[in-house]
């Protein structure tokens, strides 16, 4: 047994939370120059400490809890939200030194899919608690949107999968630095992928069940303080878990392009995780919400038929004799 | 290899530590003034009528319907693709083709769905 399995999560933690506070800084500075404001600028220098502030008020922001909403479910639903989203990263590799790969199981990929859709339980679970129609509304539109563009994110990675033989996240990394990044053979994956992530993360174009120009906050109306909170955290905890993911599997990790290997491997995956970020953000300040029927029609009939067309176009390229080396 | 599960053990124990430490310590800090008003579901500002908890579009249903068809089908193709180039060497191209084989009858009804305009959402 060894110390450091029980301290690096730890660290993680604390990575994680500091990431989930200058994200939303970041991300509403970004979207203020997009919008030609400022951002915040009063709390610290440059607003540097706006986010802190923010936690340190939901922290002591009274604690309620609607006399008619369900109150053991109406407590469990953000915790049941949460823990999934910060389990999810004990399987990402982010680099190739064994201190920072957590857990290194075989089937990884399977791992992070399957644990990243108990969340949608804790958010069907807040909306329909609180007792509220726009929650009980919100609830049931995250569900929907949710399982439904669970089906696209999954298919579309099977051509990932495929060509690294393995579940294991080092694994598909490792096929990537010897052959190509999967961003090119994997193109229609990669942008069925990406959708239906932005669509998991309940992020703007896909943010309909907490629109808040129709259902008020959607499924965490009710919710207050420190509850509220975790709802919070758990979405950037998500952004953090994804940008990894589409990292490690569409953009070689931690591999370093055009042979420039005097940067670390980790701050190339940094980087690549950034940009990802930053592409968050962008579709937020840049893109109106869909509307509900387009969402639903489009994870069905457009997404799903993409992502089965892409598994089967990579397993014929497999038969094609130059291009086989990279499928 | 056991040490693997066990850190993924410790992340889900730390992932429940997390909430449940930050809201006993937010217990001593937040105030605690109960008003019967304050714990009325909140409607706009006007009292709420009714009960929220109403019998729902069954449309929600038939998404999960498919859902659950779509996910057990992705159960069987991860396997298939994580021993593709193993199967391929040993069998050729009918793997392939009994994966299509598979994966038509399942769009059968995907288009059996589009047809009905369950996918429909109105």
């Amino acid at each position: 047994m060894d110390w450091y399995i029980f301290v690096y999560p730890v660290i993680l933690l604390a990575i994680v939370l500091v990431f989930v506070m200058y994200a939303i800084y970041f991300e509403r500075k970004v979207i203020g120059w997009i919008q030609l404001r400022k951002g915040p600028t009063e709390t610290g220098p440059k607003g540097l400490f706006q986010s802190a502030a923010d936690v340190f008020k939901l922290l002591i922001k009274e604690d309620i809890i609607p006399s008619k909403a369900d109150r053991p479910l109406f407590k469990l639903a953000p915790i049941l939200a949460y823990v999934p989203a910060f389990s999810v990263l004990a399987v990402i590799p982010f680099t190739d030194a064994p201190y920072l790969k957590f857990s290194n199981v075989a089937v990884g990929l399977m791992y992070y899919l399957a644990l990243s859709s108990i969340t949608v339980m804790g958010v069907l679970l807040g909306g329909w608690a609180s007792n509220n129609k726009y929650s009980l509304l919100g609830g049931m539109r995250a569900g929907a949107q949710m399982i439904s563009y669970e089906i696209p994110l999954v298919l579309s990675v099977v051509g990932v999968v495929m060509s690294a033989g393995s579940l294991n996240l080092t694994e598909i990394v490792e096929t990537q630095i010897a052959g190509a990044w999967n961003v090119f053979p994997q193109f229609l994956g990669f942008v069925v992928f990406i959708i239906a992530a932005i669509a998991e993360l309940n992020r703007t174009p896909f943010d309909l069940p907490e629109a808040e120009s129709e259902l008020v906050a959607g499924y965490h109306t009710e919710y207050t303080g420190f509850r509220f909170a975790f709802f919070m955290l758990a979405e950037y905890t998500y952004v953090f878990a994804m940008a990894s993911l589409i990292t490690i599997l569409f953009f070689g990790g931690w591999d370093a392009p055009f042979g420039l290997t005097f940067i670390p491997p980790l701050v190339w995956f940094i980087l690549k995780f950034c940009c990802f970020v930053f592409l968050l953000f962008w579709l937020r300040a840049t893109f109106p919400r869909l509307r509900g029927d387009q969402l639903m029609e489009f994870a069905w009939k457009g997404l799903l038929p993409l992502a089965i067309i892409n598994i089967f176009v990579s397993a014929l390229l497999k038969e094609v004799p130059f291009l086989s080396q990279y499928f | 290899m056991g040490n693997e599960y066990l850190v993924v053990v410790v992340f889900i124990l730390l992932g429940i530590a997390l909430p449940a430490a930050a809201l006993t310590v937010g217990r001593f800090l937040r105030p605690h003034r109960p008003l019967k008003e304050k714990a009325i579901t909140y409607e706009s500002g006007v009292d709420p009528t009714g009960e929220s908890w109403v019998q729902f579009n069954v449309r929600y249903y038939l998404f999960a319907l498919m859902f659950v068809i779509f996910d057990v089908e992705t159960a069987f193709l991860y396997p298939w693709a994580v021993s593709y180039d193993l199967l391929r060497s040993d069998m050729g191209l009918l793997i392939l083709v009994e994966m299509a084989i598979f994966v038509f009858f399942l769009l059968l009804g995907l288009m059996y769905a589009w047809k009905k305009k369950v996918l429909e959402w109105k």
